[in-house]
């Protein structure tokens, strides 16, 4: 056992510092954007992209200035930020009700819309991207329109359902239904169940779906640009995407400093929650 | 319960069917619509540059999702061996799935043009070559985190006893990996596998931000060429056409979605 052990700890050694090595280059990228960022516009495009900022190139936090006052990032922050909590907030507290439901009562109703939300998940975005941005354009209900970053989360509950519900109805079959009897027979409404009984049993999945839409809704640039309207609101990657559509120039600067705003916070919550990050994408993934 | 079904029937159902119907007409807007029967259809064919994004794509997604999963799974091998440092490894590897297409797609495109101008070549909008191999980069450092992650919770969950079962009868190295492994991670090689090809058929806001296309539409996946036809092509045909695309686009990657599950599926042995 010994012996084993110790040929293990040289190939282990060795394999550290390969994959230290791949780790360093794997981040490369992040670091070089980080660089540009502080670079003056005129040195990016040139063969100067891979050096450090020197005295000549050096542009301190002009780039940063320009992104958050001309560039308005941090209105765009702002709308990704709202957009994204309140969809997902909605979208948990929806779709888990939805999943009790369909998953208790066992009608062919439910059974249908269980595989319909199994099947909304393959289809691909560009079969209803016209005619669901064209619904949210026109639809008004007493007056109530779901174009604006305020209402877009309903969009967002409409074409997120699918994973969510799915996900949610796998775990909900799970818990026993002698739980929920209990509470029945102790003169909870189902309301009541839900909130009390059901509700604290999800909390993991909840977490896992939570991630998985968050990823999904921050990082969304099709839908909200179809969606909503470009010239009043940007969400962050509609912002990025429009430093080339709508300059001839491209203002590199300004874009590398957006990028790196956008991608720190990220990062942050990351390594803050990196267990339950990567738990939840593991559970979503083997789950569909 | 009913909040979530009306946003389900508004998001996605009632979409969904009325793209159906629209691919039949010739529209630019909703409402006015006119039947034209299977003219759509027979358009979308008989663009060029619609089979040509058809072409490019399924040259991407063999390339992408192979290099993906072997990639991803020789990490994965080797970082549940006693590693020093693999939690680090872990998390630095599955960090680039978090960022979104369109940052991903511009920061390779710097250090693409960038890598292109030292070599001397011309830059991405003009280099039909470098955007696929781009394409391909981009997507294998976004996603093979990710596959490795679900690669090694299926490589923790071969049990002890099945090792050590091939230890005793002699296998070695090569022989426990083809034998034993590989056939007990044939769920996540299904997931995997499943995941990359649905992904890589569906890539858009790369493809957008990093080539958009360019040059001259020859390196332009299929959700892309769609795109193009809604909301880049003047007269009133295209809209039709592209909601043909569009159905026949949703058509390839259901079926080419089920036949791999059910070809890797056959393959998984019971436990």
């Amino acid at each position: 056992m010994n012996k084993t052990k110790k040929s293990l700890g040289s190939t282990s050694t060795l394999g550290t510092i390969f994959f230290s090595i791949i780790c360093v280059l794997y981040l490369y990228p992040i670091v070089m954007v980080v660089m540009n960022s502080f670079k003056k516009e005129t040195a990016i495009t040139t063969a100067e992209t891979f050096t450090l900022p020197n005295a000549e190139t050096f542009a301190g936090f002009q780039n940063y200035i320009n992104a958050l006052r001309a560039q308005g990032f941090l209105q765009s922050f702002g709308y990704s930020a709202f957009i994204t909590t309140s969809s997902v907030a909605l979208i948990l507290l929806c779709c888990s009700m939805c999943a009790w439901y369909i998953t208790r009562v066992n009608s062919k109703l439910s059974k249908l819309i269980y595989m319909l939300c199994a099947f909304s998940m393959v289809v691909p975005f560009q079969m209803v991207m016209f005619t669901l941005s064209q619904t949210a354009d026109s639809l008004n209900i007493f007056g109530l329109r779901f174009n604006t970053p305020w209402t877009i989360c309903f969009i967002y509950l409409g074409f997120g359902a699918g994973l969510a519900v799915f996900m949610f109805s796998g775990f909900v079959k799970s818990i026993p239904l002698e739980l929920e009897e209990a509470a029945m027979i102790d003169g909870c409404n189902p309301l009541q169940t839900y909130f009390k009984v059901v509700f604290p049993l999800l909390k993991p999945t909840m977490i896992s779906v939570g991630v998985l839409e968050t990823m999904w809704v921050w990082n969304d640039y099709l839908l909200p640009t179809l969606v909503l309207d470009i010239k009043k609101y940007r969400t962050i990657p509609m912002l990025i995407q429009y430093f080339r559509g709508s300059y001839g120039r491209v203002e590199l600067g300004s874009m590398m400093a957006c990028i790196v705003m956008t991608v720190l916070p990220v990062v942050i919550i990351y390594l803050l929650g990196q267990k339950h990050i990567i738990k939840g994408v593991l559970a979503g993934a083997v789950k569909g | 319960m009913a909040p979530t079904l009306a946003a389900f029937c508004v998001g996605f159902i009632w979409p969904f069917l009325h793209g159906l119907y629209l691919s039949f007409c010739q529209f630019t807007t909703v409402d006015n619509a006119k039947w034209v029967g299977l003219g759509n259809y027979a358009k979308a064919f008989a663009d060029t540059s619609f089979i040509d994004s058809f072409y490019f794509t399924v040259a991407f997604v063999i390339v992408a999702a192979t290099i993906i999963n072997v990639t991803a799974f020789a990490i994965a091998l080797a970082l549940t061996k006693e590693l020093k440092g693999t939690n680090i490894f872990r998390t630095v590897f599955f960090m680039p799935n978090l960022i979104g297409g369109i940052v991903l797609g511009y920061i390779w495109q710097t250090l693409f043009n960038a890598v292109l101008m030292k070599l001397g070549q011309p830059l991405l909008a003009l280099n039909t070559q470098a955007g696929y191999w781009g394409l391909i980069i981009l997507l294998c450092w976004q996603q093979i985190g990710y596959m490795m992650i679900i690669y090694v919770a299926g490589l923790q969950n071969i049990s002890p006893d099945l090792m050590e079962a091939a230890a005793i009868d002699g296998a070695n190295h090569w022989q426990t990996l083809l034998k034993v492994k590989l056939p007990m991670v044939m769920p996540s090689i299904t997931i995997c596998l499943f995941l990359t090809i649905t992904n890589a058929f569906k890539l858009f806001d790369q493809n957008l931000s990093l080539t958009a296309g360019e040059p001259a539409h020859t390196t332009e996946m299929m959700a892309l060429n769609i795109y193009y036809t809604f909301y880049a092509r003047a007269g009133a045909a295209w809209k039709g056409i592209g909601q043909a695309k569009a159905v026949i686009f949703f058509l390839l990657v259901v079926i080419i979605g089920l036949t791999q599950l059910r070809a890797t599926r056959s393959k998984e042995v019971q436990q």
